[in-house]
């Protein structure tokens, strides 16, 4: 009978595994998500599916904006078969902003709203089924190539001379510093902004601060698809034909993966509404949002008490 | 026995854990079956690997915007990375695994950016050597060396190099040939690549000659495509130049031995030509008010 250390040493190696590379959906993360494992002190975020420093997540979403604001209509247009009209038009709907003649006129602030897809819409519902004139947006972006894309479409609009449109460079985490009083906003609006934020519950923080009691904050944003076989074919678009677009298009692939990989990365309408909750708002509804197109974007509101 | 049956299940799951180590499957030979939601990681720095279907794709809609708006580079590239494979890029590899100076370009990977050469040191050159002619072909045609796009789509990481390598070399093609940069000249620069290096984009630019002018229609069929065939095929395969070295070589002497000939100049052709219309007019309007 052989002894025990022999009989071990007669017994079959298993090679014990080595960690395996993570399944890479960036398509050029491979370099960049090795270099960043080297900064582990700083606080990070999400930029598509790299991980970033917060202090740099701000440069580099600003330079995706600046690159892609020229076709940004037409790219939306592409990216979501014209649906986004569709959701744009319903969210203004669920707002329903614009006071009749005699009540005060409302001051909206619409964040993150550079090509002005969403002012546009609010004074249209303002004006048209209300008959309210006096309503007035003030549209604030970060970025100032989509700041200007707005501005050309306004010099061409109705609006061009009324004083109701007005466009501001300003961060939603500190709107303090691009000089947003206190409690002087009706209503907060916000769409496709938020999962470019470096933190959404810096953002809600400075909502809370600029709306008036019983204000209104709303945001129309991409979520979770409940379904699994919509899910896929979702996906499937996302990652396959809109990255494509955006190089046959735009002429710019990386952006658009970047845009792609944010949503995929962005909090479910669970983990949104607590936020919302946590900063103050009181949640309309059972479950607390309204989902579009089977949850492919939802729309959070809240109401400062 | 229950010892036997031990080292039998052992066995088999280090059978299976040796299946399962990605990393034992070469990336060179990395299975085509991924879908759009399981991409394989990139090859190398910049690498988008597509599907079949994806690539399609991306050919036909480069194709018919580069069509649109020919001055799209980016869209061309993209056409060239996406028609490349099956069978084209190997082959041009292999030709430069053919032959000797190929091969020393493969294994050097030189790369051509407005770093690496000099265009002071080549201005200096004496005229008519290659890098003379190069700089000089630069400065009259208004572009850099560095307005090339990286190589994104290609799967093999040796074969992108080859296609990053052809797109860098595409100015040194234009000195070697005096070609021009405006639309004629390209396409009869394209027709001469692609009889020299079977690059499908290269025949597919040939669609381009229903944007041209009819004189300008009218040269490409009777000059430029028959001297582009007869010296593309004739000569010797221009990805196997290796540039670097032969900047001070005598442009007449690279050109013989390569088995090329000048075309006609089409700067002096259309000026002459333009001109002589000009003088046209001019006697035809005096003969009017007369």
């Amino acid at each position: 009978m052989a002894s025990k250390t022999v009989w071990r040493t007669l017994q079959p190696r298993i090679p014990t595994p080595i960690r395996s590379q993570n399944a890479y959906r960036c398509f050029s993360c491979a370099v960049r998500h090795a270099q960043k494992e080297e900064q582990p002190s700083e606080r990070t975020t999400s930029f598509g599916f790299e991980t970033v420093a917060e202090s740099i997540k701000q440069s580099k979403v600003s330079s995706v904006f600046t690159s892609v604001a020229p076709s940004y209509d037409t790219m939306n247009d592409l990216m979501s078969l014209t649906i986004h009209r569709h959701w744009k038009r319903q969210f203004v709907q669920l707002l329903d902003p614009g006071t009749p003649r005699g009540a005060r006129p409302q001051t909206i602030l619409d964040i993150a709203g550079g090509t002005g897809d969403i002012a546009f819409r609010l004074l249209d519902h303002a004006t048209d089924l209300h008959a309210d004139h006096a309503s007035r947006v003030l549209v604030a972006d970060i970025n100032p190539a989509m700041l200007a894309a707005g501005r050309a479409r306004a010099a061409r609009s109705r609006y061009r001379d009324s004083g109701r449109l007005s466009f501001l460079e300003a961060n939603a985490e500190d709107l303090r510093a691009a000089g947003v009083a206190d409690a002087s906003v009706d209503l907060y609006t916000t769409a496709f902004g938020p999962r470019n934020f470096t933190s959404l519950a810096a953002a809600l923080r400075e909502a809370y601060r600029v709306l008036k009691p019983g204000g209104v904050f709303a945001m129309l944003e991409f979520a979770k698809v409940g379904n699994p076989a919509f899910n896929r074919l979702y996906k499937m678009w996302s990652f396959g034909v809109i990255p494509l677009m955006g190089q046959v298009v735009a002429g710019d692939r990386e952006s658009y993966a970047y845009l792609v990989e944010s949503v995929e990365r962005w909090k479910s309408q669970e983990e949104v509404a607590e936020l919302v909750r946590e900063a103050g708002f009181l949640v309309p509804g059972e479950k607390g949002w309204v989902d579009f197109t089977g949850g492919v974007v939802a729309v959070h509101r809240g109401v400062k008490p | 026995m229950a010892v036997t049956l031990k080292r039998s299940v052992l066995c088999l799951k280090h059978a299976q854990q040796i299946q399962q180590l990605p990393w034992t499957v070469p990336s060179l030979v990395t299975p085509r079956a991924f879908s759009i939601l399981n991409r394989p990681p990139p090859n190398y720095d910049g690498h988008v690997p597509l599907t079949t279907i994806e690539k399609a794709a991306l050919a036909a809609g480069s194709a018919v915007m580069s069509l649109l708006n020919p001055r799209r580079a980016d869209l061309i590239a993209a056409l060239g990375e996406a028609t490349a494979t099956p069978y084209f890029i190997y082959r041009l590899r292999d030709a430069m695994l053919s032959d000797p100076t190929g091969r020393r370009i493969l294994r050097d990977r030189p790369r051509i950016t407005s770093t690496t050469m000099s265009l002071e040191r080549l201005r200096a050159l004496p005229a008519n050597t290659v890098g003379h002619e190069y700089a000089a072909w630069l400065d009259r045609e208004g572009v850099s060396p560095d307005s090339r796009n990286t190589v994104k789509y290609i799967d093999e990481e040796e074969c992108a190099y080859v296609m990053q390598r052809y797109r860098e070399c595409h100015d040194f093609y234009h000195a070697l040939t005096g070609l021009p940069v405006m639309v004629e000249g390209e396409i009869a620069l394209k027709a001469f690549e692609f009889a020299n290096t079977l690059l499908p984009m290269t025949g597919l630019s040939m669609f381009a000659v229903t944007r041209l002018k009819a004189d300008e229609r009218g040269r490409f069929w009777s000059t430029y495509l028959p001297w582009a065939l007869e010296n593309g095929l004739r000569a010797k395969e221009v990805i196997n130049v290796y540039w670097e070295e032969e900047l001070e070589r005598d442009v007449g002497d690279l050109r013989s031995e390569l088995g090329i000939e000048k075309p006609v100049d089409l700067r002096a052709t259309r000026k002459m030509l333009r001109a002589r219309r000009k003088a046209e007019r001019a006697v035809a309007s005096k003969l009017v008010l007369d």
